[in-house]
């Protein structure tokens, strides 16, 4: 019992981890964010999960990043 | 001095910066942070007195000692050890006097938070994040070409270099960018170091970047030049790039890890692929490719590749990357800990202060610390670290962690890549590194050039290299210059011990030389997308018509500019009779040190106008030694009479050899090879002019602005307005007792929407 839930904390602490590293949880980010800010109410609205990753490679169309040698 | 006081973070109840009472506390006070550190219990001591000895005993291992053979693992202590104490020591130095971070201000991604670009990151993860940006292929390659001189030299500058210099470097531009609302390096030149200033150093980025993209791709095409199986292999990123980039597009937007570990199998069975393809007769015919047409392939995949849109190709192979790169750099340190291999290598070799080698020409001073710039300090990093990097950070005093920690990481890859080339035969190194016009090409030309060199203990036969070569299945390893195919060799070799034996070392081969390639061309792409934005900006000054970036003409032309500029000089390295890498090399740790020089002379003015020249030797220091480096390489570069060392003296030989009707001259074999060096001389030479000038300039102005900030004792800001944050957050990997309590009260909170630091 308590090693199955040590693993299962550290195995979701990993995906966690990895997840975070590799930017998944960018559009969770910025639903939170978005929340915090206008609230739920839907004043200004709030782009789906498919709008919002189209938004961030097309702002990388404009604003490239570099990558070190 | 004195103006110390009129810093205003030094004043604890600043009323600009009272936070609200209905929260916990924000930031602990300094005090707090001072008392547990300098609560030393028993066990600290003890952990820190074995750190401290067992680093100690790992450097009388390496440097004093020098047995016939020294282990691999004490490279490994020498450089943790010695990490461990710069950061725990030196870093917190820097922290408390120069940079003198204050929790209780908002950062950008705080305070300029829309959920996108600034985004409050959790400091572990941005540490990733962060990391993964700056390693590159430049610590991989450096060090693998600087063995020649001896694992000595290359291992002190790489762990010494980085406390000193590469570390601070990066965390202070970090902390200065962050203060400055995530301004670009270009832009803090402008601000304090005026209009001539300014435009040297993006005068000077520019440039740079070309150079530094020319010889990464230079690399690649050396790597890949005549290897079947590597060029199939490392072609079919791209159409697994391309899927990917429709699958996060079209399919599922977001599921990013799913996509990687997708795509990872699929480059594991290109590279098994690229094995059996290399093996048929038509797959040979077709991925065989000379030097000079897989050049020209690259140049055309890069401005297809700068043109094309980012979801489709860049975005997903970054991913690729990223997921490459922090797997493989972690597989490599687990194995080299568990094969612990024996060096062979001598202390320091007679090429340290003859400057003969045949990997890259001139003495230990210079061109050790430009031939290894990544690693130990790199310019590049300023350009990662101001403008992506501080959008995210959430508290002040994470600079420190995610700046100086990361580059510590970035160092320790180098020594593993170091290990890795010292852990091969010497002289499987030399027949590999020594230029085609040394060897001949040939295995028989190779063993003749290598036990010619007169080194003692080395030796090698044609058997062993033509064996070598089919252990890695590769139809030669003769004359594979530019680092990558060594350390290639090494890592298989090292690999092979822990899983799958000899058997695998040509899938190890190609696993690293893909791992390699699949970086360097992320970072030829994203170099040519950036130089390109930073051109249409310049040009738009004159015709404001290119500011326009949505403007497709004006984007295709400077990407073609660019493109055509990285592209001459990398034709130049593929065709130049001289070998190429070895000419061309230290123009690329000359132009990185140069502008790690820029980037140091920037901070200076800061710091000076910060008014605290008490601790500006923090930043003189490594500015001083950048700056005598690069500009003495240069002056070699262009004033050296040796031809082996200065562009203009090659120069001259060959064309005092043209002028007497020699139809044939040093390496060269024709009048048409004698008129390429000629050509090829008289642009490295100009280049490097240009380089120094631009660098002379900007720390020049730097100069100027730091005088001016000592006879004035004025101390001016060009930071962002303090506001106060509303958020709190642990400062280094693991959170202190007093942090742990502050985060309990805010944990407390009920959930209204207050992000939650996870602790696991």
């Amino acid at each position: 019992m308590g090693v199955a839930t040590a693993v299962r904390s550290a195995a979701a602490g990993l995906a966690w981890y990895v997840k975070g590293v590799m930017g998944e949880d960018a559009y969770d980010k910025y639903r939170a964010h978005h929340e915090a800010v206008h609230g739920t109410a839907a004043a200004v609205p709030v782009m789906t999960e498919r709008e919002f990753w189209r938004d961030q490679t097309d702002r990388q169309d404009t604003n490239p990043q570099g990558r070190c040698c | 001095m004195g103006a110390t006081s009129k810093i205003p973070h030094d004043a604890i109840d600043d009323p600009d910066l009272t936070q609200d009472p209905a929260l916990p506390p924000v930031a602990l006070d300094p005090r707090i942070h001072e008392a547990e550190e300098a609560h030393w219990t028993p066990v600290k001591v003890a952990i820190w007195v074995a750190i401290a000895l067992l680093g100690g005993l790992s450097w009388v291992m390496l440097a004093v000692v020098r047995g016939e053979t020294v282990n691999a693992i004490w490279f490994v202590f020498a450089a943790i050890c010695t990490y461990l104490i710069g950061y725990r020591f030196y870093s917190n130095y820097i922290q408390k006097h120069l940079l003198r971070p204050d929790d209780r201000r908002a950062t950008p991604a705080e305070y300029k938070a829309d959920g996108k670009d600034y985004a409050a990151t959790d400091r572990r993860v941005l540490f990733g994040h962060h990391f993964a940006a700056i390693a590159g292929a430049g610590p991989l390659v450096g060090p693998v070409l600087a063995a020649q001189m001896g694992y000595l030299p290359g291992t002190i500058w790489i762990i010494v270099g980085v406390v000193f210099a590469g570390a601070v470097q990066d965390y202070l531009v970090l902390f200065f960018s962050m203060r400055r609302g995530g301004r670009s390096l270009g832009q803090m030149a402008r601000d304090e170091l005026g209009r001539v200033g300014g435009t040297a150093a993006l005068l000077a980025t520019l440039t740079i970047m070309v150079i530094i993209v020319a010889i990464l791709a230079l690399v690649v095409v050396n790597a890949l030049a005549e290897s079947a199986w590597g060029v199939f292999s490392v072609g079919m990123t791209i159409p697994i790039a391309l899927f990917m980039g429709c699958y996060l597009r079209f399919l599922r937007p977001g599921k990013v890890t799913e996509i990687s570990i997708i795509g990872f199998v699929l480059l594991i069975a290109a590279i098994v692929g690229g094995g059996a393809i290399s093996e048929t007769t038509w797959g040979a015919a077709l991925f065989t490719i000379d030097k000079v047409p897989l050049a020209i392939g690259i140049i055309v995949y890069g401005f297809i590749a700068a043109i094309l849109p980012v979801w489709l190709l860049l975005a997903p192979r970054d991913y690729l990357s990223t997921f490459m790169k922090i797997g493989t750099i972690g597989m490599l340190a687990i194995a080299i800990i568990i094969v612990r291999p024996e060096i062979l290598v001598p202390a320091v070799t007679e090429f340290a202060s003859s400057g003969a080698g045949p990997v890259v020409s001139g003495t230990l001073f210079p061109f050790l610390f430009v031939t290894i710039a990544c690693g130990a300090l790199s310019g590049f990093h300023a350009l990662i670290a101001s403008g992506t990097t501080p959008k995210l950070i959430e508290k002040e005093r994470q600079s420190r962690f995610i700046g100086y920690g990361g580059m510590l990481m970035e160092s320790f890859v180098a020594i593993m890549a170091l290990v890795a080339a010292l852990s091969i035969d010497q002289g499987i190194y030399y027949a590999m590194n020594a230029s085609p016009a040394l060897t001949g090409g040939t295995v028989q030309g190779a063993a003749a050039f290598v036990n010619g060199l007169g080194l003692t203990g080395v030796s090698v036969t044609p058997e062993l290299l033509t064996q070598t070569a089919i252990n890695v299945g590769e139809e030669s390893i003769v004359s594979r210059t530019g680092g990558a195919p060594t350390l290639s060799v090494g890592l298989a070799n090292i690999m092979q011990q822990v899983a799958g034996g000899s058997g695998m070392m040509a899938f190890w081969y190609h696993f690293a030389i893909m791992f390699e390639a699949l970086f360097i061309l992320t970072a030829v792409d994203a170099g040519t997308r950036v130089a390109r934005f930073m051109l249409q900006d310049s040009l738009g000054n004159i015709f404001p018509k290119f500011k326009d970036t949505g403007w497709r003409t004006g984007a295709w032309i400077c990407t073609g500019i660019m493109v055509a500029a990285w592209g001459a000089v990398l034709v130049m390295g593929v065709t130049d009779p001289l070998g190429g890498i070895n000419t061309l090399f230290p123009l690329f740790g000359i132009a990185n040190q140069l502008l790690a020089a820029i980037a140091l002379a920037v901070c200076m003015a800061i710091v000076a106008k910060r008014g605290l020249f008490k601790y500006i030797w923090i930043v003189a220091l490594p500015l001083g030694f950048a700056a005598v480096v690069t500009i003495t390489a240069s002056i070699l570069k262009i004033f050296s009479t040796v031809p082996s060392v200065g562009y203009f003296a090659q120069n001259a030989a060959f064309s005092n050899a043209l002028a007497a009707g020699e139809t044939s001259f040093g390496t060269a074999t024709s009048v048409e090879a004698m008129e390429a060096v000629v050509r090829n001389t008289m642009v490295q030479g100009i280049l490097s002019i240009v380089f120094v000038t631009l660098a002379v300039v900007v720390i020049f102005t730097a100069l100027q602005a730091t005088w001016n900030a000592w006879k004035t004792h004025a101390s001016a800001t060009s930071e962002d307005p303090a506001v106060p944050s509303r958020m709190f957050a642990p400062s280094g990997i693991m959170a202190t007792p007093a942090e742990k309590a502050t985060q309990a009260l805010w944990d407390a909170l009920p959930k209204t929407g207050k992000r939650k630091a996870r602790e696991h």
